[in-house]
């Protein structure tokens, strides 16, 4: 997984409230055995009109939005379904940090696996940043993990928390995988203990 | 949350028996007892093991079936459409060369995945359940830790049968006292999702109590559990009891014999211990509930049937005028106009929310003897090879075929519109599914969510209607 360390980049907003993972990934296009590939119907239906041209109105369809790194988005981002297609075509499209009031758990969850950090703010702030966005390549957007900052274009800094474990595993683009095993005793020892007391959950 | 004294729910003893070791931050390596696997959230997560070397930890805790984007007509030639074809095949190679149970397209056990689990006796009261799906919450209804994981997680589940996780808050939902005719499960879930809205349970699994959820059975209670995740909660659960130990007993991944004996005594010491602590609280009075459909196209937009489209004026801010306008305008309705005037195109009844043989024999009470209405497409897809099968040993499929219904195979099917079973843009669809999301059934499509019964009254109405008026009481 890529490290995310610091991104300044264009913010597009998206000032919609309960983007459905279907929204951003329509699930006809689930049907591929790859991670990659997914950005082209990011936003399906509101990017593409019916005859499958590019929808002028649709922020990302915009410049200097086709270029954004960073989502400002609505409360409830992400909701429905766990498809992990949802981060992956944000990234695929080149969007590596989503900013909301709140996430939908599994989403939110979805995002630390694929080094796109997920920043939850107060609705004002978020209100705010997406003022910010409205100003285009003039107004770049610093997400700065490290520090655990938004920096604003007029320098103001906005603090945001994050949960240590997965700071620290974005910041150095660890898999998880790996990092479990190395507890494997620990599971060989636990399996033991539940297969002695629950022997008909072991084939 | 300990081993100590402290009173603990339900929630928290499954936790607590799970948590292989806890890391320094207060993440928890948690356990899992039983993986479920599908076409789709999967072929990624096998590719990752083979990339890196890894087998699959525990084979015989993990099932595989292909439910998503399989065709629900005749399927004895294969899969037509190329890219659902590859996605199944990948799966059919992976659980080969890993060693996983798999339920073949031919099998009559195949079926959707979260019919499935109950179905086998593979979900078991205080297991901790997982699968690349967000209505494994579904699980729930008997009692386990159940929840959808991304496939990144998928592949940790695979290679190391545990989960890195903090746990969740506790919500108890109580409905408390009897469903009127004409109300079932999903009028309950339902109203608790129009009540605490879709992103109410964000953060916590819910522990659904109450009269009403007692006197339901394990189908209604799986009706309620799928759909914890439409109110924002990863899980949902209900307490084991002796109806959920009827429903498992002799099924086939069950316990058998001692062992039984065993299961059974260990799963009555998991309810709730009276004086445990929940974050949160919501109480419901069951009989102030009636037959609800949305109107919108997020599931908390429910409406009595006797109701009428909302007007976005009556919002309170702007930002929330406007997404009821766009709501409105994508579902094609005028405030004001009632819900019984709203005429359908095709009605689906089948899902993991309602698919099970309960849910058909509801529906059927409705179709028996009447016509599926002019211009109306009417399908029916069990939700699994079995409930087919038992529907037809009670002659549903005739009832059924008889009104004018299409009598299809187990799927997913049109809950999200993967196979070729999709809206087209613009038509209208009573659906006993979940999610009424823009473009969920088919682009362009519009969903109105609603009980078995409810759809079936749709059908053979030709607009939404209030099943009340269709069957006595």
């Amino acid at each position: 997984m890529q490290p995310f360390t610091t991104l300044t980049g264009i913010a597009a907003p998206l000032p919609i409230p309960n983007v459905d993972t279907d929204k951003i990934i329509p699930a006809r296009f689930l049907k591929t055995i790859k991670r990659s590939g997914l950005g082209r119907n990011l936003f399906d239906a509101m990017r593409y009109l019916p005859d499958g041209s590019e929808n002028p109105d649709f922020i990302l369809n915009r410049e200097p939005y086709r270029r954004a790194e960073i989502l400002v988005a609505g409360p409830n981002f992400g909701c429905g379904s766990s498809r992990e297609h949802a981060p992956w075509a944000l990234l695929d499209f080149g969007i590596r940090c989503v900013i909301a009031p709140d996430f939908a758990d599994i989403f939110y969850n979805n995002c630390f696996k694929n080094g796109i950090l997920p920043i939850k703010l107060p609705q004002e702030i978020c209100d705010a940043l997406m003022e910010d966005a409205r100003l285009g390549a003039n107004a770049r957007l610093t997400v700065d993990l490290e520090r655990q900052v938004v920096v604003r274009p007029n320098g103001e800094e906005i603090r945001f928390e994050i949960d240590p474990f997965r700071r620290h595993c974005l910041l150095n683009g660890l898999d998880d995988i790996g990092q479990t095993m190395a507890h494997a005793a620990k599971i060989d020892a636990y399996e033991a203990k539940r297969r002695a007391a629950e022997p008909w959950l072991f084939a | 949350m300990g081993e100590g004294t402290a009173p603990r729910t339900l929630f928290d003893k499954i936790w607590d028996s799970h948590v292989v070791e806890r890391l320094p931050d207060g993440t928890c390596i948690l356990y899992i007892d039983r993986h479920l696997v599908h076409e789709v959230t999967s072929p990624q997560a096998f590719e990752g093991l083979r990339m890196a070397g890894r087998r699959v930890r525990r084979p015989d805790a993990t099932f595989a079936v292909a439910d998503h984007n399989v065709p629900t007509s005749d399927r004895s030639r294969g899969i037509d459409e190329p890219e659902s074809r590859l996605q199944v095949e990948t799966l059919e190679r992976n659980v080969a060369e890993f060693g996983v149970p798999y339920f073949p397209l031919m099998d009559a056990r195949q079926g959707i995945v979260h019919i499935v689990g109950p179905e086998q006796g593979i979900s078991q009261p205080g297991l901790t359940i997982v699968c690349g799906d967000s209505h494994t919450s579904t699980h729930g209804a008997v009692g386990a830790l159940a929840f959808g994981i991304g496939t990144s997680e998928v592949e940790h589940v695979l290679a190391t049968q545990t989960l890195l996780q903090k746990p969740a808050k506790n919500m108890l939902i109580e409905v408390q006292g009897r469903l009127p005719f004409g109300c079932t499960a999903k009028d309950i879930i339902l109203a608790i999702i129009g009540r605490i809205g879709t992103a109410g349970g964000t953060g916590h699994v819910i522990e659904y109590a109450g009269e009403a959820i007692r006197d339901l059975d394990m189908a209604g209670r799986m009706t309620v559990c799928n759909m914890s995740i439409e109110a924002g909660a990863r899980a949902g659960l209900v307490a084991p009891d002796e109806k959920t130990f009827a429903y498992l007993k002799g099924r086939p991944y069950a316990p058998k014999g001692e062992a039984w004996e065993r299961a059974v005594a260990y799963w009555k010491t998991l309810p709730s211990d009276p004086g445990a602590r929940y974050d949160t609280t919501v109480t419901l009075k069951a009989d102030e509930i009636v037959p609800l459909v949305t109107w919108g196209t997020s599931p908390e937009d429910v409406v009595p049937i006797t109701g009428a489209v909302p007007d976005p004026d009556s919002e309170t801010t702007e930002a929330r005028r406007a997404a009821k306008r766009r709501m409105l305008e994508y579902m094609g309705l005028t405030p004001g106009t009632r819900m019984q005037d709203i005429r359908v195109d095709v009605v689906f009844i089948g899902s993991c929310t309602n698919g099970r043989i309960e849910d058909l024999r509801a529906a059927a009470a409705v179709a028996k003897g009447r016509k599926v209405a002019e211009g109306v497409r009417a399908m029916v897809v069990p939700g699994s090879g079995l409930v087919k099968r038992q529907a037809e040993d009670e002659g549903l499929d005739r009832i059924f075929r008889e009104a004018g219904f299409e009598w299809r195979e187990a799927g997913c099917s049109m809950c999200l519109g993967m196979n070729p079973d999709q809206l087209r843009p613009g038509q209208r669809c009573a659906s006993t599914s979940n999610r009424n999301f823009e473009g969920r059934q088919g682009p362009g499509g519009r969903t109105h969510l609603m009980s078995p019964a409810m759809a079936a009254a749709a059908a053979v109405t030709g607009r939404l209607a209030d099943v009340r008026q269709l069957v006595a009481h």
